[in-house]
């Protein structure tokens, strides 16, 4: 809401610096920002008349204009399409300072050679010079601007520029802001006195009003204006409407938008001689039903849509936009003037469903009070009589099914002082209210008072709003600060929130950078992470999203870590290692879906090529040992098996397994999912559910005595079949007794052993609880184990 | 020459020798003559058995003797000579700017640090740091908040709804739009007092540029208990700001409005490149709003059947990324999830 400063003193006497006013209205509520029209910023800036419009020589769609400045004519190109040669329009010399149409920042004008014609100055829009938001045209001044003075000279005005919140709509007007400005300045409000003569015949004798659903129209008032003439705006409205960032069109629209402004009440003016049969209906639309808007836009209606309907047909959707059928016209001599109350839920679900937000459903919607629709109504009847003429029917049509009374609360000072830790004296808190507009009656009650809130603040409904009110005139600075003293509530630890934090500390220690990446992903993303059609589990989909690459809920953060990670390949040249530790989304039957955090990491094997680092090269057992290390660190021994992850190379993957668990995969990533990504290179993942393996992580396990006696270490080296595992020869040295550490030291294939065959070396430690041990018990065991390892595994031992 | 005669003059010999030997290589030489297998000393050790009784231990007892002392001489030597070289090593050339071996470097992203360093701060204040869920029904993340459908505050938090029919589409699904949620998921379980922060991500229906992204964190703060006021508020949230944001970092309390909170308050605190003077990053307020807050309304605390005439609370949210983009002058949020490494690294 815009609210130029000279308007608003004429309701409330201002003599505090504009700064000033602006902070107080922050601090209590609504975030002011000062716009200062022309003065400095429009230095550069002048009037000027458009004296000839040509199109350019080489290109369709611009125009050569001539200006007129006053004592010099110039010729710029345009590219607006609303020229034409009489207007008058703000022209901005080479040199000046504007805010780009596109982008919204401030640049210097600097001349410029379009298509072959060299330009110097621009005919600006209004967002250019930073009126409004508007940048389809350019601005047109009234006509009675003087070319060639400076455009602030005309149209200079300190404005301020309210954040209304969605609970003031009472502050989408100048009356609000003035009232509010006189409570937190102390000022008295002065209203604009509304009087003018009703010669006409009575208004029930030419116009009747229906509420048909009154449910969604408590109220509507309406007044009868004939023979009034249409024609433009005097120059103080105009330039009033054009501070505020509406644009004038003529003076019936100019007179309801002035008084919409001011009072806060949408109005709507009919051309009455096309409301068939002189009869209003207000009432929900029927299925089939459609109506052409002011914009020139067809609207399919339905049934919750309010209507505003003649005999015939619909001539308005109500509160949001009046229809073309009974649109004010330059023809226009009677003019039904409607001021009216709707539903605020039914004017948000129609002015969203048909994406059709006006100055009119933006009031409406935030609900204001019905008892605004006769003052606003009456001062917009004087106004139009004063511009255009006419003589006003004798009465006005006022149904008002939905009168309530005003609501009545009770404010306990002790409740003030309960929530705010402040006591305010009863007189400072009823004096504040009172200058608000507030009704303050005493109780029988110490210290209480029963508060009727004014019409217009209809946000104001339990005890809580009061100490709000109370709270923000009197100023939140005056609360002091104290830390909270009340007992300290128990607490039951999240297990998941520490073991995430540790488990990020220690794939950051192994040189991992953790990523995030958006839930948010495409389908195409997650079949081609996965190498897998149809995904299984589907993918969450949204149903409003703003592009494709963000429709889904990722199932897997395999995506973004393979994204980001040829993203980084294009510029980086050593290993990469990346992980994040995230959400995925599983859906579930009639109810949220399930959030896992996984883990997923990756490993590119680029090599290092920096001295004196040795090049590493990456295989499947960097990866796994990277899962080893991360899992025995919370003290987990995991299990690899082989498994089969479509997403993986055949053959070089191991799932993971806790205490038969499977909870993720290791392994090489198939090369066709790497190129799928654009990665040429190997790439070693890691993905585990973090979900699953909490559970393995809590609990404590019992100390373990520190051995008191020493170990003997013997060195062993077998030669086996090339298919026996690690695994098995580890289960069975594992089973004797005194082996207390097993440790692989080497794997050998090559011509020192048969082919077909390979040779694993074991250190193994024998150690005893009871006593030193001696050779001889040593040799007894390690040749049991040799016995056992080649009857099981036709092991031999190597020479 | 008798043994004994022989060892004698061994050990005189060898002894000579040892005084004489300057390098390792020499000592070394040195060891494997006189103690090697191949010694004259070893073989007089090995042809111990042939002696007779009396002459093999008066032989046997001078050579291990004769060991013994060879072996500590020896050991002295080279310890002499490892002090040597010690004394010697600065004459060396040692290139100390040459790389190191290095070992790689992982960091936590600057969000991951950011909010475990708040989280820090409020857990110290006794409050408990929960999670709740993204995917959210309407009731908790509108309805439960006194936001009801048609509610003009949802204009302010554009939602993105999930496409699946729950109990034939009477119940919405949303992605949460803020962590406010979880403020009815504890109160519906726990009773006061309660201290609670919620970190987590929130969503909106946004199209994406250098200061929107659909998808960002928040943190979430709420306590509750018999005497809460808006002064502990104001404290608390001051307390947190000298702590994170520095002593000298003055901070403000305004007046805002949240349907979830009564009265309603936004916190700003001075900016930091202006000093308060109003400069492009405050759009000339001073000022920088870090957060919204206010005491949890009556009928938030009704609905999760808590007595709002005996408990009252405060409440706040906070935005996570405009914090390090303040700290370390981002300019662009779509950096901190586009994964670039040239950007995370310098976390």
């Amino acid at each position: 809401m815009k609210v130029p400063l000279k308007w608003l003193k004429e309701y409330v006497d201002i003599n505090l610096p504009p700064a000033e006013i602006a902070r107080r209205l922050t601090m209590a509520g609504t975030e002011v920002s000062l716009q200062s029209l022309g003065g400095e910023s429009w230095r550069g800036v002048v009037i000027g008349e458009i004296v000839a419009v040509e199109v350019h020589p080489n290109a369709d769609r611009l125009r050569l204009v001539t200006v007129n400045l006053g004592v010099e004519e110039q010729t710029v190109v345009c590219g607006a399409p609303n020229l034409t040669a009489g207007d008058k329009i703000a022209f901005a010399s080479v040199g000046t300072e504007l805010i780009d149409g596109y982008s919204g920042k401030k640049a210097i004008l600097k001349p410029a050679k379009i298509r072959g014609v060299t330009s110097c100055g621009m005919v600006c829009s209004e967002k250019e010079l930073g009126i409004s938001d508007s940048h389809e045209g350019i601005m047109v001044l009234p006509p009675e601007a003087p070319p060639g003075k400076p455009l602030a000279d005309f149209l200079a005005e300190i404005v301020l520029d309210l954040e209304v919140t969605p609970n003031r709509p009472d502050l989408l007007s100048v009356i609000g802001v003035a009232r509010e400005v006189a409570a937190l300045t102390n000022q008295p409000l002065t209203l604009p006195e509304v009087e003018y003569e009703e010669p006409g015949s009575p208004i029930e004798e030419q116009v009747s009003v229906t509420i048909v659903d009154p449910d969604l129209c408590p109220r509507y008032c309406a007044s009868l204006i004939n023979g009034i003439k249409i024609g433009e705006s005097p120059e103080w409205l105009k330039q009033r409407l054009l501070a505020c960032g509406m644009r004038p069109i003529n003076n019936i629209v100019d007179a309801t938008n002035y008084v919409m402004l001011e009072y806060g009440q949408p109005l709507h003016g009919f051309d009455f001689d096309r409301i068939k049969g002189g009869k209003i209906s207000v009432r929900r639309a029927t299925k089939d039903e459609a109506i052409v808007t002011l914009d020139d836009a067809e609207r399919k209606l339905d049934s919750n849509t309010l209507v505003i309907a003649d005999s015939e047909r619909v001539v308005a959707i109500a509160g949001v936009m009046g229809g073309a059928n009974s649109e004010v016209s330059e023809r226009t001599t009677s003019i039904l003037l409607e001021s009216a109350n709707f539903n605020p839920a039914s004017i948000h679900y129609t002015s969203h469903g048909l994406r059709l937000v006006s100055e009119a459903s933006i009031r409406f919607e935030r609900s204001i009070r019905p008892e605004l629709t006769e003052p606003a109504l009456k001062r917009a009847t004087q106004l139009i009589i004063e511009l255009a003429g006419g003589e006003a029917a004798k009465g006005i049509i006022d149904v008002y099914p939905g009168k309530k009374e005003q609501k009545k609360i009770r404010l306990r000072a002790g409740e003030v002082e309960r929530l705010l830790g402040v006591k305010f004296s009863t007189e400072q808190i009823k004096d504040t209210l009172i200058s608000l507009g507030f009704k303050a009656e005493k109780t029988t009650g110490e210290a209480e008072f029963i508060i009727t809130s004014p019409y217009w603040r209809s946000d104001i409904s339990i005890e809580a709003d009061l100490v709000e009110e109370v709270a923000r005139v009197i100023g939140y600075d005056a609360i002091p600060m104290t830390m909270l003293s009340s007992s300290l509530p128990q607490q039951d630890p999240e297990p998941m929130l520490d073991f995430k934090k540790e488990v990020k500390q220690v794939l950051a220690g192994y040189g991992f950078q953790e990523i995030i990446g958006y839930s948010l992903t495409s389908r195409e993303v997650l079949e081609k992470a996965l190498a897998c059609t149809p995904l299984e589990p589907p993918p969450i989909r949204l149903s409003n999203t703003m592009t494709v690459d963000q429709e889904y809920l990722r199932t897997s953060l395999r995506g973004n870590l393979l994204t980001a990670l040829a993203t980084n390949l294009r510029h980086e040249e050593g290993a990469i290692r990346l992980f994040e530790l995230g959400r995925i989304y599983l859906p579930r039957n009639n109810d949220l879906p399930e959030e896992p955090e996984y883990l997923c990491g990756i490993m590119s094997s680029e090599i290092e090529k920096a001295w004196p680092n040795q090049p590493q090269y990456l295989d499947f057992f960097s990866v796994k040992g990277v899962v080893e290390s991360l899992l025995a660190k919370p003290g987990v021994s995991a299990g690899f098996k082989e498994s089969n992850d479509s997403g993986m190379y055949p053959g070089r993957q191991a799932a993971v397994v806790v205490d038969k668990d499977e909870l993720g995969v290791v392994g090489e990533l198939n090369p066709k999912v790497a190129e799928a990504f654009d990665i040429s290179q190997p790439v070693y993942l890691f993905e585990i559910d973090l979900s699953k393996l909490l559970p393995h992580t809590i609990g404590y396990k019992l100390y373990k005595p520190i051995a008191r006696f020493p170990a003997v270490m013997r060195d062993i080296a077998l030669v086996v079949d090339a298919k026996v595992t690690h695994r098995q020869v580890l289960e069975i040295i594992k089973g004797f007794p005194l082996v207390e550490k097993i440790t692989l030291f080497d794997v050998y294939t090559g011509k020192q052993v048969p082919a077909g065959k390979k040779s694993l070396a074991y250190r193994i430690s024998f150690q005893s609880k009871e006593h030193t041990l001696t050779d001889k018990e040593v040799d007894k065991v390690q040749q049991q184990i040799l016995d056992k390892l080649a009857d099981k595994l036709g092991a031999v031992l190597r020479a | 020459m008798s043994l004994l005669e022989q060892i004698g003059k061994l050990k005189e010999e060898a002894l000579g020798e040892l005084a004489e030997a300057s390098g390792a290589k020499e000592i070394e030489a040195w060891r494997i003559r006189y103690l090697g297998k191949k010694s004259r000393l070893n073989d007089i050790l090995r042809g111990l058995s042939n002696l007779l009784l009396d002459e093999r231990k008066e032989v046997g007892a001078g050579a291990n003797r004769l060991k013994a002392e060879l072996e500590k001489s020896l050991s002295q030597k080279e310890q002499a000579l490892s002090r040597k070289q010690i004394e010697s090593a600065g004459e060396e050339y040692l290139d100390v700017s040459l790389p190191g071996r290095s070992l790689p470097v992982g960091r936590l992203h600057p969000v991951t640090q950011v909010i475990d360093e708040m989280s820090q701060i409020f857990i110290s204040m006794g409050f408990q740091a929960l999670e709740g869920p993204e995917v959210e029904w309407d009731y908790y993340n509108f309805e439960a908040l006194n936001i009801p459908k048609e509610h003009p505050a949802r204009d302010t938090m554009a939602t993105l709804w999930v496409d699946y029919e729950t109990d034939g589409g009477d119940r919405p699904m949303l992605l949460r739009t803020h962590t406010s949620p979880m403020q009815i998921r504890v109160m519906e379980k726990a009773q006061p007092p309660l201290r609670v922060v919620v970190p987590g991500k929130v969503y909106r229906y946004e199209a994406t540029d250098a200061t929107h992204i659909p998808m960002f964190f928040q943190i979430e703060g709420f306590a509750i208990d018999k005497n809460i006021t808006m002064a502990d508020l104001k404290g608390t949230l001051y307390e947190f700001s000298r702590r994170f944001f520095g002593r000298d970092r003055k901070v403000r309390f305004r007046c805002d409005y949240f349907p979830f909170v009564e009265p309603g308050v936004e916190m700003a605190i001075e900016c930091a490149v202006c000093k308060g003077s109003g400069c492009r990053l405050c759009s000339n307020s001073g000022w920088i709003e870090i957060l919204g807050a206010g005491m949890v309304h009556p009928k938030v605390l009704e609905r999760v059947n808590i007595d709002p005439e005996v408990y009252s609370g405060f409440a706040f949210g906070m935005g996570i990324e405009r914090i390090p983009m303040l700290r370390y002058g981002i300019d662009d949020i779509r950096l901190f999830y586009g994964s670039d490494l040239r950007f995370l690294r310098q976390f």
